[in-house]
């Protein structure tokens, strides 16, 4: 299986507090893989950068085979490398429908088309996408006024516009009402069979990424703590120590 | 059909008003040519204001260059340098043919110099964001007032005169009331299309938030270097002829920091900031304010003027735009579609 | 330019004069820039009116010398009447805009900025003004290097102020309340501090530094209602190379400034010593900057 994200070595500091420390994974194309660990354990830290939101200290990440360890966050989001937000990040002062038609791809914008009008096939695009995760009818509103877990979804719908190859995905569960937590998972595991599009994704909910994800990464004080199956993880005792010892 | 006719109502009425104008109130030719300038210079303020949220308090760099631009062009046309006096010597008389090639030629100069220098400087000046932008912006509009009272080349702290206007007194001023009605009904026409454009929504999405739109692969830093340009390229149109008209060019004319540096950003938020009526609305309220404190406060008009902006920004920062969204919502067209079916 | 580049090289005894006066000065702008760290810490308001301050500070004492007062007695009237100036400005204005954004703030303060800069153009005219401070001039080095003891008396007095502030900031009760509001206003206020006495003092003290700042400026310098916008841009470069709530980096950007300035004007010709300062600080600021758009983070 062909790795779509390559990370060797990766080690990132801020200040003298150590977030990774000589991470190595590999998310191979088109499979859901997630990433665990206690509070602190540096996760969002390597989604940040992985995506190129900070430089570096050691090590190099390579996306399909490229190197985008030095690339800028707007340039590795163009390659088809997404990441959402753990605080949940949408255009708050502008109507969903406006939020998903400015997240087309913009790998093909120029200064030339920057002035054109979205064709009609983007909002139906657009729309298609809202009904998909449920906020169809909502899509006049300013996304500001959604409430968490609808921007959530938002967040969520305007990522697939943008037809990225990878998706990584930093707490998607968190803050969704649980009754809506299945349909979350299963419009997941859809973006991922029928679009797909590879999923790495951070979790805290066990029982959602035990579900979801066929490889899981454990970090722990910015260290790679194991990695495996589900039921592997589930049962390694090292991985019950660290979340019971940052408890 | 009766929709179409219904949506172009406004701006007909407005058209015509303004067609009709100076003529039916000549003695105020000058004032209405102002309001259309005022109109111009917030929609201009908004672009990468209200819309994008880089809040510049040095748009004026782009109106003064577009002053000393076009009448150094119809000096240095017409004229030798050295033949060229100022306030206080020979006064530079044109032909018809000479003072309006002059002018359009000066102009398009303007506009070149105003965009490149919007490129440069953007180029460094648009990776600050918030308050340090905003505080950049005012020291550039105001570095640029002291360069050019220091310039001998365009008459340092003397000034430079404009060209006499080759015609009767009053035809000046009907000549550039209808320039800069045009300017404005372009400005106004342009910025419409691109509002509903991807830019318009990229711009917007920078404003809502930057981060978020770097992550989704905007080019934002292509998107902020055009919005920029675009207001200097109408501010430069704006401030050559306002140069013209005004017959006298000194720092005070060209880079008024104080003055329309900070008005601009004030009729935009007044109307409100981020649409595409506010800053006509504002403008307009802004500038009758300001003509009546002028004719009733004179010598406190500043003063008085003050104290509206420290108003308007404490207590009605949403603008008129935005207290009308905040009371009818349903007009903007925000609703929960009840007619659709759900997922 | 290149021949009074010249003339430094061939008479450095002109470079002491430069520097000596810039240290003096730089002491003054150290001073203002220091109350704008204030507010900007405790209050995250970025105060453009600071200029206007100091020069209403610079009229109050050239009225009362001009009526006879002595002019160094007039320096604690300046602080006092600015302090009530500052207080009334925020119980009028400011604590409606200290929780908004700070966009909001930066135009309510450019608001007042212009009030009082016209306020002061209506009421005492456009005309320079300097005051007569009644004291020598030293000469030095075959009078080849002069320094007014004025320049001293601001340089040594705005030293002292600086240093009684930093101990009142660390020391005293109302201090140590501000320190905690800059630091986390909603915990401060849980803890039960009044944050709004607190932000009422911080703005008044301010204006009070910024009317001593006055004083001194019009007693070494001039004064007249425009200079307001330089001073406060002044204020914020000196506080932006230096950080907030960092007393020391205040006061050498500040005799840095001061220094910097003082050469610009002379190799520059004086009518371009302002342009030099507003370049310097967009220059300072892009440079700020793109470091850290190195880093991939820029200035927040």
């Amino acid at each position: 299986m062909n790795p779509i994200l390559e990370v060797s070595g990766v080690s990132k500091s801020f200040g003298g507090v150590v977030a990774n420390s000589d991470i190595s994974l590999i998310v191979p194309v088109g499979k859901i893989i997630g990433l665990i660990g206690p509070n602190g354990s540096g996760k969002t830290s390597l989604f940040n950068s992985i995506v190129g939101y900070h430089p570096i200290d050691r090590g190099s990440i390579k996306f399909d085979g490229a190197e985008i360890s030095k690339l800028r966050v707007p340039e590795i989001a163009r390659m088809g490398l997404l990441r959402t937000f753990q605080q949940t990040r949408i255009y708050g002062k502008m109507s969903c429908m406006e939020n998903m038609e400015t997240s087309v791809p913009h790998v093909h914008e120029g200064l030339l088309t920057m002035f054109t009008r979205f064709p009609a096939e983007v909002a139906e695009k657009a729309e298609g996408l809202l009904e998909f995760v449920g906020l169809y009818v909502k899509r006049h509103l300013r996304a500001g006024e959604l409430s968490f877990g609808q921007q959530k979804l938002l967040e969520f719908a305007m990522a697939l516009m943008n037809q990225p190859r990878m998706l990584l995905l930093d707490e998607p569960t968190a803050g969704i009402n649980p009754t809506l937590i299945n349909s979350l998972i299963d419009r997941l595991k859809r973006a991922n069979s029928e679009i797909g599009i590879t999923l790495f994704v951070i979790e805290h909910n066990m029982r959602v990424i035990m579900d979801l994800a066929e490889h899981i990464y454990c970090l722990a004080h910015g260290e790679l703590l194991a990695n495996g199956a589900p039921e592997e993880i589930r049962n390694n005792q090292r991985v019950i120590d660290a979340y019971l010892g940052a408890n | 059909m009766t929709d179409n006719i219904r949506s172009a109502l406004p701006y007909l009425l407005i058209g015509s008003a303004g067609l009709a104008a100076p003529i039916i109130a000549p003695n105020f030719q000058i004032q209405l040519a102002m309001l259309w300038m005022m109109i111009i210079l917030a929609l201009t303020w908004d672009i990468a204001g209200g819309q994008m949220g880089y809040n510049s308090f040095g748009n004026i760099l782009f109106f003064g260059i577009g002053c000393y631009v076009t009448a150094v062009m119809q000096r240095e046309l017409f004229f030798d340098i050295a033949e060229y006096a100022n306030v206080t010597g020979k006064v530079v008389t044109l032909t018809s043919y000479q003072y309006f090639t002059g002018f359009s030629l000066g102009l398009a100069l303007s506009v070149l110099i105003a965009v490149a220098v919007g490129v440069v400087l953007g180029s460094g000046i648009l990776g600050l964001r918030g308050h340090y932008f905003a505080i950049c912006t005012l020291g550039v509009g105001v570095a640029a007032g002291e360069l050019a009272s220091g310039w001998e080349f365009v008459g340092a702290g003397s000034g430079m005169l404009a060209p006499i206007y080759p015609g009767e007194a009053n035809e000046q001023g009907l000549f550039y009331y209808y320039t800069f009605f045009v300017l404005a009904v372009l400005c106004f026409f342009t910025l419409k299309r691109l509002y509903s454009s991807r830019f318009g929504l990229a711009i917007n999405a920078i404003r809502d938030d930057e981060d978020k739109a770097e992550a989704m692969g905007i080019h934002t830093t292509r998107y902020k270097t055009v919005a920029w340009c675009i207001s200097g390229f109408f501010l430069a149109l704006a401030g050559g002829m306002f140069g013209h008209l005004n017959n006298f060019i000194d720092r005070e004319v060209a880079f008024p920091s104080s003055t329309f540096g900070v008005w601009m950003v004030l009729m935009a938020i007044l109307g409100g900031k981020g649409t595409i009526w506010g800053p006509v609305l504002g403008a307009t309220v802004f500038h009758v304010t300001q003509e009546l404190f002028w004719t009733y406060l004179f010598g406190w008009q500043r003063v008085a003027l003050g104290v509206l902006i420290v108003v308007i920004v404490v207590f009605f920062p949403q603008g008129i735009m935005g207290w009308l969204r905040e009371r009818w919502p349903e007009k903007f067209g925000e609703t929960v579609d009840t007619d659709a079916s759900t997922a | 330019m290149l021949s009074n580049l010249a003339l430094l090289y061939e008479a450095p005894i002109l470079s002491v004069q430069l520097i000596i006066d810039g240290i003096l000065i730089g002491a003054i702008l150290a001073l203002a820039a220091y109350g704008m760290a204030l507010v900007w810490g405790v209050m995250n308001i970025i105060n453009i009116a600071q200029g206007e301050f100091v020069m209403l500070g610079g009229y109050v004492t050239f009225f009362l010398t001009a009526a006879g007062v002595n002019p160094l007695l007039t320096i604690p009237v300046a602080a006092a009447a600015l302090f009530i100036l500052g207080w009334a400005l925020y119980r009028l204005v400011v604590f409606r805009v200290v929780d908004k954004d700070m966009f909001i703030s930066i135009l309510a303060t450019f608001g007042i900025s212009i009030i009082l800069q016209q306020l002061a153009n209506e009421l005492f005219g456009a005309d320079i003004r300097t005051a007569e401070s009644g004291l020598r001039t030293l000469l030095f080095a075959d009078g080849m290097v002069t320094v007014t003891q004025v320049k001293i008396v601001g340089f040594v007095g705005a030293l002292v102020l600086g240093a009684g502030l930093f101990l009142f900031l660390k020391k005293s009760r109302l201090g140590q309340s501000m320190r905690a509001t800059a630091q986390n206003a909603r915990a401060a206020r849980i803890m039960g501090i009044n944050t709004d006495r607190v932000y009422a003092t911080t703005f008044a003290l301010n204006a009070a530094i910024c009317g001593v700042a006055g004083s001194l400026v019009v007693m070494t310098w001039l004064i007249h209602p425009y200079l307001g916008l330089a001073y406060t841009l002044r204020s914020f470069m000196i506080v932006i190379v230096a950080g907030l709530g960092n007393l020391a980096g205040v006061v050498f950007a500040g005799t840095g400034l001061g220094i910097v300035e003082n050469f610009a004007g002379f190799l520059l010709g004086t009518e371009y010593q302002a342009a030099f300062v507003f370049s310097l600080l967009v220059v300072i600021l892009l440079v700020r900057n793109f470091r850290l758009t190195k880093k991939r983070r820029y200035l927040k």
